[in-house]
């Protein structure tokens, strides 16, 4: 194969493999709003609606704010668990404050 | 009965006296003791390093007969005599069938599906363009391969190196040259291994302090509906566009919807686990077995050598394959830092352009070190799931990649 064969060889496989990635950014982008609708469309009222009630809309912080002491555990592991933590929640991360993580028990 | 006799045929039939009938089988036991303390002692990769250490270890020791390479070396599928291999072969060749049949690479993928979570990537979509850029090593790999005169089947294999992806790479090298699979797989692997030192210094080279800073906000979380239906959405686009990825993608998706569908959770738990340990045994040890120092260019089917050039490990274009594949790893590297820094460009600032680099696929080591270069110049910055967008984004990135070049290599006649 010649070199100039190759360099339009690669110049074709990168374009194909943008192309393909964004065809998948794409699919995403209908997925998601296919089905993001769908699960947030209200359901319909089985009872008397009741009073409607003042939400407090959540405004994330931006970015990081605050000290954060680690006993016993690396950075890796404190970052894991407040991950999971706002997992759990089903919040942004940064709209949690953590004060501390600390290694209760090891185990053997 | 002579016992002088006895204990000298003892002597000559040992593999003292035959390990230094080839000096490279002996070459190849200090390099497989050299990666055992690699990963031994300094934890690079061991789950990986240490099988593969030890295959190359077994191989090498003389007579121990575990592994007969001159059964593949050279060898189309339809020159290699599967009978006798189970006839005369022994454990390791059994075992090595499954790379060369690609059942090995499939569940690898089938593993890292299930314990993949797609949810950042899906809720930042635009950090797939990142496991595009980060395939750049491959193509650019593949040019230079040509230049060192290896012919294109060769130059794809070799390229794919860049990919970062073990399985993927096998798969390639295994339809396009499979006399190179040694060297491409070991190269593949250890680069892998060596991720925490490879890509730091290049992430620090093309990024500005300020940009390494740069902390990324939390993005939305991914409805759950979403997460089941994009597996199957992604199996059917790919599939439909590059038909000769399909096991690899295959595998990678069905693992994925295992642990997405939430109704199969024995399955999941098998795959993530169970399965993805042992196929990870039986890759790394026969990727390793492949990696012999001395093998006869010609052996007739009695084990009479009939050319006796060594076609092994040790050889000028293994040296070669290990320098571009390091040249491809690198590439793939600054094309995945360069783009981030576009998006950082774009977004005005919101992208890290560390994540980028995560965009070479190795899952979900390259994420590691994005978050650990970020965490050592913000410490309260956290990157490691804004770096696995990316970073799962370039397994299919690679798996695409390889799709490509086994198309090609159809059309040109290298299959």
């Amino acid at each position: 194969m010649q070199i100039s064969d190759s360099l339009l060889l690669s110049l074709v496989g990168v374009s194909v493999v943008f192309i393909a990635l964004v065809a998948l950014i794409a699919v995403i982008k209908v997925i998601t709003a296919l089905f993001t609708r769908k699960e947030s469309a209200p359901a319909v009222p089985v009872t008397a609606p009741v009073p409607a009630v003042p939400v407090i809309e959540m405004v994330p912080a931006v970015g990081s704010s605050g000290e954060l002491d680690l006993y016993e555990v690396d950075d890796y592991t404190a970052a894991l668990i407040m991950a999971i933590v706002a997992d759990n929640l089903k919040v942004p991360l940064n709209t949690l404050r953590f004060k501390s993580i600390r290694l209760i028990e090891e185990d053997n | 009965m002579n016992i002088g006799e006895i204990i000298q045929r003892l002597w000559l039939d040992s593999g003292f006296v035959q390990i230094f009938s080839h000096w490279e089988n002996a070459v190849m036991i200090v390099i497989a003791c050299i990666l055992l303390y690699l990963a031994i002692v300094r934890g690079f990769e061991p789950l990986l390093l240490m099988g593969i250490a030890f295959g190359m270890l077994l191989a090498n020791l003389p007579l121990s007969g575990m592994m007969h390479m001159e059964f593949f070396s050279g060898k189309s599928m339809a020159e290699i005599n599967f009978s006798q291999i189970l006839r005369e072969g022994g454990l390791l060749d059994i075992l090595y069938l499954g790379v060369k049949l690609n059942i090995y690479p499939c569940l690898i993928f089938m593993g890292i599906g299930a314990m993949t979570d797609f949810g950042p990537m899906l809720s930042r979509p635009s950090s797939i363009l990142l496991g595009a850029a980060a395939q750049l090593g491959v193509y650019c790999a593949f040019i230079l391969a040509i230049v060192f005169g290896f012919g294109g089947h060769e130059a794809a294999s070799i390229g794919i190196i860049g990919g970062a992806d073990g399985p993927t790479a096998i798969f390639l090298t295994s339809k396009l040259a499979p006399h190179l699979l040694g060297p491409i797989a070991v190269a593949a692997y250890s680069y892998m291994a060596l991720i925490p030192l490879i890509q730091p210094p290049i992430m620090k080279a093309l990024t500005t302090k300020k940009e390494r800073e740069i902390v990324m906000t939390q993005t939305k979380p991914v409805p759950k509906t979403t997460k089941i239906v994009f597996p199957i959405a992604v199996t059917i686009f790919c599939i439909l566009l590059l038909p000769d990825v399909a096991p690899l993608i295959g595998s990678f998706m069905l693992g994925n919807l295992f642990r997405e569908s939430g109704v199969v959770e024995r399955l999941s738990d098998t795959t993530q686990n169970a399965l993805l340990n042992i196929v990870t045994i039986f890759l790394s040890i026969t990727v390793g077995a492949t990696s012999v120092g001395y093998i006869a260019k010609e052996i007739a089917v009695d084990g009479t050598v009939i050319d006796a050039t060594n076609v092994g490990f040790l050889s000028f274009n293994t040296i070669l394959i290990i320098f571009l594949g390091l040249f491809a790893f690198s590439f793939s590297t600054v094309g995945g830092v360069l783009f981030g820094k576009i998006m950082c460009w774009a977004t005005k600032g919101k992208v890290n352009p560390l994540i980028g680099s995560a965009g070479v696929s190795a899952v979900p080591m390259a994420a590691r070190v994005s978050q650990n270069v970020g965490a050592k110049y913000n410490p309260s910055n956290y990157l490691l799931m804004h770096a696995m967008g990316p970073n799962v984004a370039g397994v299919i990135g690679s798996a695409v990649a390889a799709g490509f070049l086994l198309s090609v290599g159809k059309v040109l006649g290298w299959v």
